[in-house]
C-alpha cells in the first residue's frame, strides 16, 4: 500500500495535523450531549436503591405525579417491549423489577419541566423495601455456580515442571473510567410516533439494537445520533440512560433532557473488574519458561454486561508477551450483588499484565536474573505461537524492539532539588530530600486488537467525492481519541485533497462502525475510510481512463483530463465499503484457536521517589516504547500514550473505588482520587513502526496498551525502592509503610 | 431574586429562584454552556471561571450572591478570528482531547499567564493542581505554556 | 417557598439578620456550603452573605478576619499557617475559601486547625444580643464537625496570642499532592516555651499532644533517642479511626514520624 501520494497532499497521514474539533473546544462551544437544548424541553431525573440488594415491596408513584410541574413518572411496568437489556447477554431489566440487585439500581424515573422539580419529584416517590444480604464475596458466588463465564486454558504438557519456581497471589482494585463528561442524554419525538436520539454513547448501534427491543418499535422510528463526548475509556459502552430518556420522551411527547451528577454518574456506568489472581510460573536454570499456571477471578457484580468477554482477555493474556508452552488456566468472572463491572481500557489484560509482570520481576529474583533479560529470553515474537491460544502471530510484533526502545531512554537526573513539589509529600512537606529512595522499575504487555473469538467485527464508513470536497462518512464514536482527525488524514492521502469533511451519520443513515473500544476504530474505520477512499479513487480513475488522481481532478501522462466538477457531473459520487478484519474463531474446550484479530505490544519504565517510612511516593517517570505498526499521527499517538499512562498510575497507587457490602463509600471526586498535574509524571515516548498486516497503511490501535503495562511497571519501580513485596495495586501507603 | 452580573463584559439580568450555582446559571439561564459540570464539588476545575479578578470554581458560587460581581467565562477570551495565544497553542500542541477540561484549562491557564508570563514547569503544575484532565496526562498542556512562552503562536 | 437572602455589606447588617434568622446558612467562599447545595440537593431557606463585609478579611499579627482566605494566608505572616495554607484543595478553592469557614465547619480534619491549636488561639464570634464572646479553641471545638458557636452568632476572627513561637512547621499526609483530604496533620511550633504539636484527622477535633509536649520538654537537649520517644508517644497519645481514606495503624504511625520530623525541622 503506497504511504504517500505523488502530490503530497496537506493534512495526510504521518503528519502531526490538528483535529478538526479542537477551535469548539478550546472556545467553550462544542456542543457535548450534556449542553443540548430545546426551549420545550423537560429534565428527566432517575430514583434508585439505596441498597445492593433488596426486594422491592412497595411503589408509590402518585406524591411524584401530582407534583407541579411533572409530566411523566415510569417504571418498569411501563416497558412496552423487551423487559431487559444487555450487550452480551439481555439480563438486566430497564428498571428494578421486584428486586434491587445493585447499590444504584434505577427504579424509576421522572420528567418534570425543570431539573430541580424533576429530582424532588424522584425523591417523593414512596418506595418501601426489604433489604436482602448482598452476595459480595466472589468466590463464594462461583463456588454457588452464580458466574457469568469460566473458562479453561490447557496447552501444552500440563505436568511439565520447572526447576525455578515464583507462586504469588495477586488482586487489583475496582477502578472507574470516571470520564469528566457525564452521562448525558437528549430524546426528541419526531412528531409521527418516532424518536431522533442524542446519548453519550461508544457504539450507537448496538444501544440502538437494545433501544428498539425494549420499546418494541420499528428499528428506523428510532434514530440513535453520534452526540459530543467528555471522554468515556469503556464506561460509554454499556447502556445507561438511553431506554429511559427515550420513554420519558415517548411518553410526554416532549424533548427530555437527562444528565447524570458524579455521583449519580459513578453509581449508574460499570467499572473496571476487580481480580484476584493465582499464579505459578516454572523456569528451567537457563530462564526460560517452561510452564505457567493461574486461577484467575473477576467480579462482575450484578449484571453481565461484557463480562463474558472481559473474562477472556485476562485469560488469554495471562501469560503476556512470552512464549510458553505449557499453559494451565481456570478463570471465572463471578455475579454478585456488587456494582456491575464492565469495560474500561485495557478490558482484562490490565488485571493480569499486573500478575504476570509482578510474577517476572519474582521469577527474575529467584533466577538471580536481570528482569529485562528474562524477559528479552522468552519474548513472544511474530510467528511464534501465542502462550495461551496456541494462535500464530501473524503481522508484527516488536516486543524486543519495545524493551530496548524504552531502556535506551535516559533515566532522569537524580534527586537534587528541595523544592517540596519535587518531593514525595509535595507541598504536603512530609518529607526530607534525604528520606527518599528511588527505584526503577519495567513491564511490558501484550494486548489484543479489535474483537475476537468468531465475532463478526466490521465497520461501514462511506466516502462521497463532491465539488465542495470530500465527505466520509460514519457512526463510529468520537470520543476525544482523535479518530475524526485520522479518518480524515486517511481520506486526504488516498484522494490527494485536503478538502475533507467527517460526516457524524447516525443509525438509519448508514451502518454500523462497531464499538469505539478494543483499540479497534483507526484499524476497523479507519480501514473502512481508506478502503472506501482507495475504492471511490479507483472508480473515478477508471470512469475518467485516468491514472492519477489530484486535488483539482484526474490525470494522464501528467495532463489533465478531467476536472472535479467533470467528475462529479451527474452529481456526488461515493463508495461505500464494509470493512472487517482477519477472521477470528471461538476457542475450542481448551482454549485453543485462532481467536484474536491481531496483537500489539507495548513497554514502559517507571522512575519513582519513595518516602518508605511514611509510604508517599512521588512518581517521577513513566517511559513507554509503543508498537504502532505506522504512525498516521505522532502527536496524537503521544496524546493517547501520556492519557493512558495517566490512568496507570492512577489504579498503580491511587484510584479504587471502596466498596463495602455493595454500597460505593467514595462515588465523588473527593475521594476517588484521580491524579493531578501534581501527581503526573513526565512521560517520554518512543514509537517503533514495524508495519502490520491489516490496518490501514500497516497502523494498529494503540489505545489500550498505555494503560497495562504502565502500572506494574510502577509498582516493580516501588518494589526496587523499599523491598516491599506489593502484591495489590492500588498501593496504599500503609502497604509501602508496612503498616 | 433578580441580580445583574457582568459576564465577558456585559451586563446580564438574571432571576435566580434559590441556592443554585453560578454554574447552573450560566449554563441554563445565560446561554453559555462553555463552562463544564463534571463534578459539581469544586474537585476538577471544570467549572473554572475569573470572578473578581481570581480564578474560582463557579460551581461554587451561589449565583445570588454574584450580584455585582464581574465575571470571565470561556466564551470571553477569544473568538475563531482572534484565539488567545493559549487557545491557540494548545490547538498546535493536542492539548484538547474530549475537550470536557479545556475550558477550565483555557480560564486558568490564561489567568496564569496574565500574572506571570514565564511560568516555570512546577508553577506550571501547581497553578493548574485544581484542573483535571482524564485523557491527555497534562503532557501537551504544559507543551502548550511552552509553546506560548517561547511566543511561538 | 422562595429562599431568602441577604447580602450583608457591614458585621453590623450580618448580625441583625443572624439574630432576626438564627436558621440562616452563612455564606462566604461557598467551598463547604455549596457542595451540600449541588450533592446533597440541599435546599437552605435563609442565606446571608458575608463575602461584601471587609472588616471580616483583616489580617494583622493577632487577629485573623475570619473573611481571610487561603490565598491571603498562603502570602503570610504567620509561617505555620501559610504552609497549612498552600495544602488547602486548590488554586480556584483557596481563592474562596476562608478560615472562618474552615473553623466553622470544625471538620477533623480542618488544614488550618491544628495551626489554631498549637498557636494556642481563640474564636472571636459576635452576636446582636450579646455582642462579642472570645472562646478559647479547646472550648470551640466540640466534637466532629460541632462547635460551641450559638445560631444568631458569626465568627468574626481567630485572635493570636503576641508572643507567638517563631518556629512553625507543618505537615500533611495526603495519598495525592492536590485536592486531597488529610489523613493525618501535624503542626509543631518551637520556641522559649519550649515545643507544642498540635494534630489533626487523629480525633474529633484538633488536638495537642500534651503527654508529648511535656515529655520532649523536660528534655534537656533534643537527642534521637529523645525523639524516638516522642514520637511513640505522639502515635499512643492519638485517637485516629478507621476509615475509607485510611487505617487506625497507619494514622498512630504517620502521626508519630510527622511529628518527629517536624520537631527535627524545627531545631534546624
Amino acid at each position: 500500500m503506497t504511504a504517500r501520494t505523488t502530490s503530497g497532499v496537506r493534512g495526510g497521514i504521518g503528519t502531526s495535523v490538528r483535529r478538526p474539533d479542537g477551535t469548539p473546544k478550546v472556545m467553550g462551544n462544542f456542543a457535548y450531549a450534556s449542553d443540548l437544548w430545546s426551549e420545550d424541553m423537560l429534565w428527566g431525573a432517575t430514583l434508585r436503591s439505596p441498597y445492593a440488594h433488596a426486594r422491592l415491596t412497595r411503589l408509590d408513584i402518585a406524591p411524584a405525579l401530582a407534583m407541579n410541574g411533572v409530566r411523566a413518572v415510569l417504571t418498569q411496568d411501563d416497558v412496552q417491549g423487551k423487559p431487559t437489556f444487555g450487550q452480551e447477554e439481555q439480563d438486566q431489566p430497564v428498571f428494578c423489577d421486584g428486586t434491587a440487585q445493585y447499590w444504584g439500581e434505577p427504579v424509576a424515573v421522572v420528567a418534570a419541566d425543570d431539573e430541580e422539580t424533576a429530582r424532588r419529584a424522584a425523591a417523593s416517590i414512596i418506595v418501601d423495601w426489604e433489604p436482602l444480604t448482598p452476595l459480595t464475596d466472589p468466590e463464594q458466588a462461583v463456588e454457588d455456580g452464580l458466574s457469568f463465564r469460566e473458562m479453561r486454558i490447557r496447552r501444552g504438557d500440563e505436568d511439565a515442571a520447572g526447576t525455578v519456581v515464583a507462586e504469588g497471589i495477586y488482586e487489583t482494585g475496582t477502578q472507574d473510567q470516571a470520564p469528566l463528561g457525564p452521562e448525558a442524554g437528549f430524546a426528541i419525538p419526531d412528531g409521527e410516533g418516532g424518536l431522533d436520539l442524542y446519548v453519550t454513547s461508544q457504539w450507537i448501534h448496538v444501544d440502538h439494537r437494545q433501544i428498539v427491543a425494549c420499546l418494541d418499535m420499528a428499528p428506523d422510528s428510532v434514530r440513535c445520533h453520534p452526540a459530543g463526548i467528555g471522554g468515556a475509556f469503556g464506561s460509554r459502552e454499556d447502556i445507561s440512560l438511553h431506554i429511559h430518556v427515550a420513554m420519558l420522551s415517548l411518553a410526554t411527547g416532549r424533548p427530555v433532557k437527562m444528565v447524570y451528577d458524579r455521583t449519580e454518574s459513578f453509581a449508574g456506568h460499570v467499572k473496571r473488574h476487580p481480580s484476584r489472581m493465582w499464579y505459578r510460573h516454572e523456569a528451567d536454570g537457563d530462564g526460560m519458561l517452561v510452564k505457567v499456571t493461574a486461577r484467575l477471578l473477576l467480579d462482575g457484580g450484578a449484571y453481565a454486561h461484557t463480562s463474558r468477554a472481559v473474562l477472556a482477555n485476562a485469560a488469554f493474556f495471562t501469560v503476556g508477551p512470552y512464549r510458553c508452552d505449557n499453559v494451565v488456566v481456570d478463570a471465572a468472572v463471578a455475579k454478585t450483588n456488587n456494582p456491575p463491572a464492565g469495560a474500561m481500557r485495557g478490558f482484562g489484560a490490565v488485571q493480569t499484565c499486573f500478575g504476570s509482570e509482578s510474577q517476572m520481576d519474582l521469577l527474575a529474583e529467584k533466577l538471580g536474573m536481570d528482569p529485562l533479560e528474562l524477559r528479552r529470553k522468552n519474548a513472544l515474537l511474530a510467528g511464534d505461537p501465542m502462550s495461551t491460544s496456541g494462535q500464530i502471530i501473524e503481522g508484527s510484533l516488536p516486543t524486543l524492539e519495545v524493551i530496548d526502545a524504552v531502556e535506551a531512554i535516559p533515566l532522569p537526573d537524580p534527586l537534587d532539588d528541595d523544592d517540596p513539589r519535587l518531593l514525595p509529600g509535595g507541598t504536603g512537606l512530609t518529607t526530607p530530600r534525604g528520606s527518599v529512595v528511588r527505584g526503577v522499575g519495567y513491564a511490558v504487555g501484550l494486548k489484543n486488537l479489535a474483537f475476537s473469538e468468531g465475532f463478526d467485527d466490521f465497520a461501514e464508513a462511506r466516502v462521497v467525492m463532491t465539488t465542495a470536497g470530500v465527505e466520509v462518512h460514519t457512526a463510529a464514536m468520537e470520543v476525544g481519541q482523535g479518530l475524526v482527525t485520522v479518518c480524515q488524514q486517511i481520506a486526504r492521502t488516498v484522494l490527494a485533497t485536503d478538502q475533507v469533511a467527517i460526516v457524524w451519520d447516525d443509525t438509519s443513515q448508514i451502518g454500523s462502525a462497531g464499538s469505539t473500544s478494543a483499540s479497534r476504530q483507526t484499524q476497523m474505520t479507519g480501514g473502512a475510510v481508506h478502503a472506501a477512499a482507495v475504492g471511490l479513487r479507483d472508480q473515478i480513475l477508471a470512469d475518467h481512463d485516468g491514472e492519477e488522481l489530484r486535488d483539482d481532478g484526474v490525470y494522464r501522462e501528467g495532463e489533465q483530463v478531467a476536472t472535479i466538477d467533470d467528475v462529479c457531473s451527474s452529481g456526488p459520487v461515493e463508495c461505500h465499503v464494509q470493512f472487517r478484519h482477519p477472521e477470528t474463531f471461538p476457542p475450542d474446550e481448551n482454549g485453543q484457536g485462532d481467536v484474536h484479530a491481531g496483537f500489539v505490544v507495548a513497554a514502559h519504565r517507571a522512575v519513582v521517589d519513595v518516602d518508605p517510612e511514611l509510604g508517599l511516593l512521588r512518581v517521577v517517570r513513566v517511559d513507554t516504547a509503543q508498537d504502532v505498526g505506522t504512525a498516521l499521527n505522532p502527536q496524537a499517538i503521544t496524546g493517547q500514550l501520556e492519557g493512558g499512562i495517566m490512568q496507570g498510575v492512577g489504579l498503580a497507587v491511587m484510584e479504587e473505588l471502596m466498596i463495602d457490602e455493595g454500597i460505593i463509600l467514595n462515588p465523588t471526586f473527593t475521594d476517588y482520587l484521580i491524579p493531578t498535574f501534581l501527581d503526573a509524571p513526565a512521560v517520554e515516548t518512543r514509537i517503533v513502526e514495524a508495519g502490520d498486516h491489516w490496518g490501514p497503511f500497516g497502523a494498529k490501535g494503540i489505545g489500550e496498551s498505555p494503560t497495562i503495562s504502565s502500572t506494574p511497571a510502577i509498582v516493580a519501580a516501588i518494589r526496587a525502592a523499599t523491598g516491599r513485596p506489593l502484591s495489590r495495586v492500588p498501593v496504599r501507603p500503609e502497604d509501602i509503610a508496612g503498616i | 431574586m433578580n441580580i445583574t452580573i457582568k459576564i465577558n463584559g456585559e451586563d446580564r439580568a438574571v432571576d435566580v429562584a434559590g441556592a443554585e450555582s453560578l454554574l447552573t446559571v450560566l449554563r441554563n439561564d445565560l446561554d453559555l454552556p462553555g463552562t463544564k459540570d463534571a463534578c459539581e464539588q469544586g474537585e476538577c476545575g471544570s467549572c473554572s471561571v475569573i470572578f473578581d479578578g481570581d480564578v474560582i470554581c463557579s460551581c461554587l458560587v451561589m449565583a445570588v450572591d454574584a450580584d455585582g460581581s464581574d465575571v470571565t467565562t470561556v466564551e470571553g477570551l477569544g473568538t475563531e478570528d482572534d484565539l488567545h495565544p493559549f487557545q491557540e497553542a494548545m490547538l498546535a500542541e493536542g492539548g484538547v482531547q474530549c475537550g470536557f477540561c479545556t475550558p477550565g484549562i483555557v480560564v486558568a491557564g490564561t489567568h496564569l499567564l496574565d500574572e506571570n508570563p514565564q511560568p516555570s514547569e512546577i508553577e506550571i503544575r501547581e497553578a493548574l493542581s485544581g484542573n483535571i484532565c482524564r485523557c491527555t496526562g497534562y503532557g501537551a498542556i504544559l507543551r502548550a505554556f511552552e509553546t506560548v512562552e517561547r511566543g511561538d503562536v | 417557598m422562595a429562599m431568602e437572602f441577604v447580602a450583608a455589606h457591614n458585621l453590623d447588617d450580618a448580625l441583625a439578620a443572624k439574630a432576626q434568622q438564627p436558621d440562616a446558612e452563612l455564606l462566604a467562599g461557598g467551598t463547604d456550603l455549596m457542595v451540600e447545595v449541588n450533592l446533597a440537593h440541599h435546599r437552605p431557606s435563609q442565606v446571608i452573605s458575608l463575602r461584601r463585609v471587609e472588616a471580616l478579611r483583616e489580617v494583622t499579627p493577632t487577629r485573623i478576619g475570619a473573611g481571610a482566605t487561603w490565598a491571603r494566608l498562603e502570602r503570610g505572616p504567620y509561617r505555620g499557617l501559610a504552609q497549612a495554607a498552600r495544602t488547602v484543595g486548590s488554586p480556584q478553592i483557596r481563592a474562596a475559601g476562608t478560615i472562618g469557614g474552615n473553623v466553622g465547619t470544625a471538620s477533623p480534619a480542618g488544614d488550618g486547625l491544628p495551626w489554631i491549636a498549637a498557636a494556642e488561639a481563640s474564636i472571636e464570634v459576635r452576636s446582636e444580643a450579646r455582642g462579642t464572646r472570645v472562646i478559647p479553641w479547646r472550648d470551640f471545638f466540640v466534637g466532629v464537625k460541632r462547635t460551641s458557636l450559638e445560631p444568631d452568632e458569626i465568627i468574626t476572627a481567630v485572635l493570636v496570642p503576641g508572643d507567638l513561637p517563631e518556629h512553625q512547621e507543618f505537615a500533611k499526609v495526603g495519598v495525592r499532592n492536590a485536592m486531597v483530604i488529610s489523613t493525618v496533620s501535624c503542626l509543631v511550633m518551637r520556641g522559649e516555651d519550649g515545643i507544642r504539636v498540635a494534630l489533626g484527622s487523629v480525633a474529633p477535633t484538633p488536638i495537642r499532644a500534651t503527654r508529648a509536649e511535656e515529655m520532649i520538654n523536660a528534655e534537656s537537649a533534643v537527642s534521637d533517642a529523645a525523639l524516638d520517644e516522642f514520637a511513640r508517644i505522639v502515635s499512643q497519645e492519638v485517637k485516629p479511626i478507621t476509615d475509607h481514606r485510611s487505617t487506625e495503624r497507619y494514622r498512630r504511625h504517620a502521626a508519630g514520624v510527622l511529628a518527629r520530623r517536624l520537631v527535627d525541622r524545627s531545631v534546624r
